[in-house]
């Protein structure tokens, strides 16, 4: 079917149009060259009651194909710069932040001390016009004004311990929903790529035909860091506190750094905190001091990590309904 | 005055969104006020009051609600001019999911929750359709890849309006939702104005108080429908 389109109408042509009418429940098409072709021949009966109109069909239609074309493409970024704004007392604020693709920022200070506002700043990207004052540049520029004001322009994934799959489907059905949703050319091949990397972080092994709502915790949040991972396109990533999720939670942060996100992890688990390329100590509503790991801090990194692989090891021994009975030097090791 | 129409299934989200957004834009020296439109009981009155803002609620009873809504406007809009107001938010529920609030040349808000299932932008109709912007809640309590699956759904039927997520408890994304608000046409025409999408043609018996099931009760615009053998 290839005809030119009428002034004003999409192609008919598309075999998307196919599923745009069996989903409003319009009878196929009987290969009409154009829409209005389609209405008008449609009985009078169904055209009454249908409760569209030629002009309803025709845009509904277009809005219909060009969602195809608004699909999130893969956000770039380099760099994301945060100049200074004010504490609460209206005391500027001493520290420029500057990440880069691949940094993993740990975000700590006390219930109260501003933290969720820093990323919310980041969220809204904003320009001196938050209560903090604070001025978000991309990549060294202002952000485009319209990418602020709609979800798909914006350039933050989250995810935290209050988040749930409330879906319905089983996980390679919701992959392949969301896979669709960004018209990637392999979609296939994204999939299981996120299937693994979820299998690889989740405690317990699941399967592409599991429910999504059957998952355990820790499973979900690996399903969750592996998809923001590898299907979303947003190039920054907010954590709050994955740490009692169950998840490896330096694997979740190597697959970040390895896709060349920017990763903001709100966290007080010293294992995340001492992992960060940098920390962040927020307190009065501003950022009061930003720290780089020391050597000794990297050191003793290094000892939370066996520490963390102990833990690991007690809590899959109790999975499997053992006992933690032997002297503790020996379980430590 | 700007007049902003905010519609949205029940327990979208319309009031936490609309006093969130408000807020801002009260504490900028704004002088806004709420209609809020309901079918039968609506307590909304009392939050909105609670935060220094005049409210008038509309309660449409045994009526239609949309036919009540379009029949009430402009004496609203004129209660709005007469309390000196410079944003007057009307907010109704989306009801039947036929309808829409929504009038030309009006900035145009449709509030929908993540929690409804990614089929609901679908099923809902004008209210989404017709809008200009597009408000999703509860989104911090679903995943992110479950949020942008549902921003695509609404993109499948309205592929203009903006989208945004906002946090109904937490206010994050309301900051963003009031600086659109502020930029809302100003003083558009109302007597004389259209909806952007009409209301259905329905009055039968049943539309004037019949209660009783049967051919015999049935009269006015009937619609039956087709069951196959």
């Amino acid at each position: 079917m290839t005809s030119t389109p009428l002034a004003g109408e999409p192609a008919f042509g598309d075999p998307r149009c196919d599923d745009f009418l069996q989903l409003n429940h319009f009878p196929a098409r009987q290969a009409e060259p154009t829409v209005r072709a389609y209405w008008e021949a449609l009985p009078w009966e169904t055209r009454e009651q249908s409760g569209w109109s030629y002009e309803q069909l025709r845009d509904g239609l277009a809005a219909f194909l060009s969602s195809a074309d608004a699909t999130p493409r893969e956000q770039a970024l380099s760099e994301l710069k945060i100049l200074p704004g004010h504490d609460k007392s209206g005391h500027p604020e001493k520290h420029t932040l500057c990440f880069r693709a691949g940094d993993v920022i740990c975000i700590v200070g006390p219930t109260g001390s501003g933290k969720s506002r820093l990323l919310a700043d980041i969220e809204c990207m904003a320009q001196g016009d938050t209560p903090t004052g604070r001025t978000v540049l991309i990549d060294g520029c202002a952000p485009d004004p319209d990418a602020r004001f709609s979800g798909e322009g914006k350039i933050v994934a989250q995810i935290s311990q209050n988040m749930n799959f409330v879906m319905d489907l089983t996980v390679v059905d919701f992959l392949r929903m969301h896979a669709e949703s960004r018209a990637l050319e392999h979609p296939e091949e994204a999939i299981t790529r996120v299937l693994e990397a979820a299998v690889g972080m989740a405690g317990e092994p699941f399967g592409p035909e599991t429910p999504l709502t059957q998952l355990s915790g820790g499973q979900s949040r690996a399903l969750m860091i592996a998809d923001a991972a590898h299907l979303s396109p947003k190039p920054v990533v907010l954590i709050d506190e994955i740490e009692n999720a169950g998840v490896d939670r330096l694997r979740a942060l190597d697959l970040f750094v390895e896709k060349g996100k920017i990763v903001l992890l709100s966290t007080h688990d010293p294992l995340l905190a001492l992992s960060g390329t940098r920390r962040l100590v927020i307190g009065n509503g501003a950022v009061q001091n930003v720290i780089e790991p020391s050597r000794e801090e990297r050191d003793n990194c290094r000892r939370l990590v066996e520490l963390d692989r102990c833990l690991a090891r007690m809590r899959e021994r109790l999975r499997h309904g053992e006992r933690l009975d032997e002297p503790w030097e020996r379980m430590m090791c | 005055m700007k007049l902003i129409t905010v519609a949205g299934p029940p327990s979208s989200g319309k009031t936490a969104v609309i006093t969130k957004a408000l807020r801002f834009l009260h504490s900028e020296g704004l002088r806004v006020g709420v209609l809020k439109f309901d079918c039968l009981v609506s307590r909304d009155a009392e939050v909105f009051q609670a935060e220094g803002i005049p409210v008038l609620t509309g309660l449409s009873g045994n009526f239609c609600p949309d036919h009540f809504f379009i029949t009430n406007i402009e004496d609203c809009f004129a209660w709005g001019s007469r309390h000196g107001l410079d944003l007057l938010i009307s907010e109704s529920a989306g009801l039947c999911n036929r309808c829409a609030p929504h009038i030309r040349g009006f900035y145009a808000v449709c509030v929908l929750d993540n929690l409804s299932g990614v089929e609901t932008p679908r099923k809902i109709g004008p209210m989404l359709k017709t809008a200009d912007l597009v408000v999703v809640t509860k989104g911090d309590i679903v995943s992110q890849a479950e949020r942008e699956v549902f921003a695509f759904r609404i993109r499948q039927v309205n592929a203009k309006a903006r989208i945004l997520f906002v946090n109904g408890i937490t206010g994050q994304g309301a900051w963003e939702v009031s600086r659109l608000w502020k930029k809302a046409p100003e003083d558009a025409p109302l007597t004389g104005g259209r909806l952007r999408f009409s209301v259905p043609s329905a009055v039968c018996s049943y539309c004037f108080g019949q209660t009783k099931i049967g051919e015999d009760f049935q009269s006015g615009t009937i619609r039956k429908m087709t069951i196959p053998d």
